[in-house]
């Protein structure tokens, strides 16, 4: 009885790696836990967009896709057992969606050749790709981010941001701690006051900083939040009264999940983006015709055209577009993960190709290379209205300070690579 | 049969006296030494260690930590995953400070440092008992927690706040870092659950041991015939902070690689560890085993299945996973309220009678 138990644990242990496929591409997904209204729609405009591949051009290249999904509900412990049951079936990129667990990742996938796709998150420093020869964040990331969103206060104010308040509600994490280096020294360079509010994981509970900013009322509030912390913190802004238009989100705090529950007084609020909003695009006919209607939409396939869905699609996209240009600089249709991160160094996203796809218009151009793994820092500013029920831009791209994040980049990559021992260079 | 005492004489009080009396028992250990230190190493792979072996080894660590304190003292507390954390930041600022020094000489003063602390949060437990203690503890708990993330100089300033391992070799093997072989991050880890397993057995059932048991089970008898409450408390607070210290240092350093405090040393960590010595069995060090194994690989072992097995999506895999695992744990405690340990107890004293019981 015992032998036979043990035997059946060890079979089901070892049932872990699937079959060799052509193309594997991996999702560390959460669809459980404080994090999984967020996880969901990205999971599924990740699996959707690789389905609708499969379906309509038989793959990329000809070859199939095979995505396989590991569920980590944005655990680092979870999230390494998904990496390691999953690296031995040849996957070509990792997208963990966590920045905890692409901090876990980082040495990791580098000691074992398998490049890293942080779009938008992870460790911002990644973008110099001389030190960071795996990991990869274009198209912009998290001090892109907070300098966009510092340079969008100028636009309003004309300017000048002079002794005016700021404050920055944070993930109290890797994740919400990232923007600050770059605060700072905005506020150096702007003159205004920077105030920094906490909050500790899983974010139920805001009442305390909220009450803070009702006390010292800055003139603005950018937020660093994720799952249930965003929703939370929108429906503690609406209590206070706190005006929308001044509150800006990253783009990881303005998907609809984080706006819906605070109903008609999340009317005006902002968050960050890097790819457009809506679902007004060629490519979402052809995914209602290939995916959904054919019952094969990832999920409870009720998230398609929502801000995090688009994310995920845009993240498969360029995941697609890596590999196609690894096939073409090959020659050969079958890829490995070193051919990947070739093509990954070497993607190029036009608004021709982009038009190709069915997305024309849906991000910004940008070009990437050995030295510049993070792209060129474009985002825009997209606005909630409450009663149609849709975000919508209402800055054109606007690109990063690169004078002030150029050293900061530069500094922080620099002190890993001398903590690590790497000698930059290209590969 | 084949297990049972009859004919194994003892002649002397050392032989008698030893930790597994019966001579099936003893060969049994001798011969899971020889096949987890000699036969393993050989065969694990990347997956193996990382997903199974290390977390089992060093939540194992933890169990017995914590079971020293809840389990043979008597003192509840929830702060396992804030001491787990002195742990895992003492040895990354030590590793980080004296890049010389061996990792080994580090993870023990890690320990030690965890043991100083541990006794600094222990001093409420001389006038507290009881639940009132396990809330003491829940300070320490998140008071550590904050500590780590607010204080920059124990994360080196780094703009993120999380830590990271440097590479460290012993004998010149890479044991933290990225370049790691699996199989000697397993020695590595499998060397100190060794060493903590041993020690804590012996410092059990030796005089400290005993006197650990006499306040866990009636403090003001213990008093009476002359224990110590301060000393004993407090030395079991030491000796339990001193393997949860090594367990956090380990659990960092080698395992993880990278982490930041409040996702993985939270108040949940506490819960699991506690978890693990209940449903193990308190009071025993085969039972923190047994719990650390039950908890680390059940989820895993349900993960595959249900997920590579069987094909279900993953969200409902996650979800069923908790329903099953919580199943289990209910119905484990029903039948048996003092854990897997004393589940083993009786079927050890079964299989002395089998095949002929009375």
């Amino acid at each position: 009885m015992k032998k036979t138990l043990i035997t059946a644990a060890v079979a089901g242990i070892m049932a872990a790696a699937p079959a060799m496929a052509d193309l594997t591409f991996t999702s560390l997904s959460y669809r459980t836990g404080p994090y999984a209204a967020n996880g969901i729609p990205f999971a599924d405009g990740y699996a959707d967009y690789f389905t609708l591949l499969n379906e309509r051009d038989g793959g990329i290249g000809g070859e199939k896709v095979n995505l396989v999904e590991c569920e980590t509900g944005y655990n680092t412990e979870k999230g390494v057992e998904c990496y390691e049951s999953t690296k031995g079936s040849g996957a070509l990129v990792y997208q963990p969606l966590s920045t905890g667990i692409t901090y876990q990742l980082i040495p990791k996938a580098t000691a074992d050749g398998i490049p890293v796709h942080s779009m938008g998150y992870g460790r911002t420093s990644a973008k110099n790709g001389e030190v960071f020869n795996w990991i990869f964040n274009y198209p912009a990331n998290y001090w892109d981010g907070a300098s966009v969103a510092i340079k969008h206060l100028l636009d309003i104010n004309g300017g000048d941001l002079s002794g005016k308040k700021v404050a920055l509600v944070y993930h109290n994490s890797a994740y919400g701690k990232e923007p600050i280096r770059t605060l700072e020294v905005l506020a150096e360079k702007h003159g205004y006051e920077l105030t920094l509010l906490a909050v500790d994981h899983p974010g139920q509970e805001q009442k305390s900083q909220w009450l803070q900013i009702r006390r010292e009322r800055p003139d603005y509030v950018i937020m660093w939040g994720w799952g249930v912390m965003n929703q939370v913190a929108i429906q503690e802004a609406v209590n206070i009264r706190f005006p929308m238009e001044n509150f800006i989100g990253i783009w990881w705090s303005g998907s609809e999940n984080d706006v819906l529950p605070a109903g008609d007084g999340a009317n005006g609020y902002k968050a960050l983006t890097f790819h457009n909003v809506g679902s007004d695009y060629p490519v979402f006919d052809d995914i209602q015709q290939y995916v959904v209607d054919t019952g094969k939409a990832a999920g409870a396939g009720d998230q398609i055209g929502t801000a995090l869905y688009n994310r995920g699609l845009y993240a498969a996209m360029l995941a697609a577009e890596a590999a196609k240009t690894a096939q073409e600089m090959t020659g050969s249709s079958t890829i490995d993960a070193a051919q990947m991160r070739m093509g990954m160094e070497n993607l190029e996203i036009t608004e021709a190709k982009m038009a190709d796809l069915g997305l024309p218009n849906f991000g910004p151009e940008f070009k990437v290379s050995c030295e510049n793994h993070g792209g060129n820092g474009f985002a825009a500013v997209a606005q909630w209205d409450a009663a149609s029920g849709e975000w919508s831009l209402i800055t054109d791209y606007m690109q990063s300070d690169q004078e002030v994040l150029a050293p900061l980049v530069e500094e922080d990559s620099t002190a890993f690579a001398n903590e690590a021992g790497i000698e930059p260079g290209c590969m | 049969m084949i297990y049972r005492e009859a004919g194994d004489f003892k002649t002397s009080y050392v032989d008698d006296n030893q930790t597994f009396p019966i001579r099936f028992d003893r060969y049994g250990y001798y011969v899971a030494l020889l096949i987890a230190f000699v036969v393993v190493p050989f065969v694990v792979n990347d997956y193996w260690v990382n997903a199974i072996f290390l977390p089992f080894l060093i939540y194992a660590i933890a169990a017995i930590g914590l079971n020293i304190l809840v389990g043979y003292c008597g003192q509840v507390s929830l702060g396992t995953g804030g001491f787990m954390a002195v742990g895992a930041y003492s040895v990354y600022k030590l590793m980080t400070a004296f890049p010389e020094v061996s990792i080994i000489i580090h993870v023990l003063l890690a320990g030690g440092i965890t043991a100083g602390v541990g006794v600094l949060f222990g001093l409420p437990s001389l006038r507290i008992k009881g639940f009132y203690l396990a809330v003491a503890t829940l300070a320490a708990q998140f008071f550590l927690v904050w500590l780590f993330n607010r204080v920059p100089w124990f994360y080196n300033y780094s703009a993120s706040g999380q830590i990271s391992a440097p590479e460290r070799e012993v004998f010149g093997v890479a044991v933290t870092g990225a370049n790691t072989a699996p199989w000697a991050v397993y020695l590595f880890s499998l060397l100190f659950l060794v060493l903590c397993a041993m020690l804590a057995r012996n410092l059990t059932r030796g005089s400290m041991g005993r006197r650990w048991m006499a306040i866990r089970d009636m403090d003001i008898a213990a008093e009476i015939i002359g224990v110590n409450p301060l000393t004993a408390k407090l030395s079991a607070f030491a000796v339990s902070s001193f393997f949860v210290g090594i367990a956090g240092a380990l659990f960092f350093a080698v395992y993880l690689g990278a982490v930041e405090v409040g996702e993985a040393f939270g108040i949940q960590k506490s819960f699991l560890v506690l978890f693990m010595i209940i449903i193990g069995g308190l009071g025993s060090i085969f039972g923190s085993f047994a719990g650390a194994a039950f908890l680390v690989l059940l989820p895993v072992l349900l993960k595959n299945v249900l997920v590579g097995g069987l094909g279900w999506p993953t969200d409902l895999a996650a979800h069923l996973e908790f329903m099953i695992v919580g199943g289990l744990i209910i119905t484990f405690l029903v039948l048996e309220p003092h854990g897997l340990a004393q589940l083993w107890r009786v079927t050890k004293e079964k299989l002395r009678l089998w095949p002929f019981p009375h």
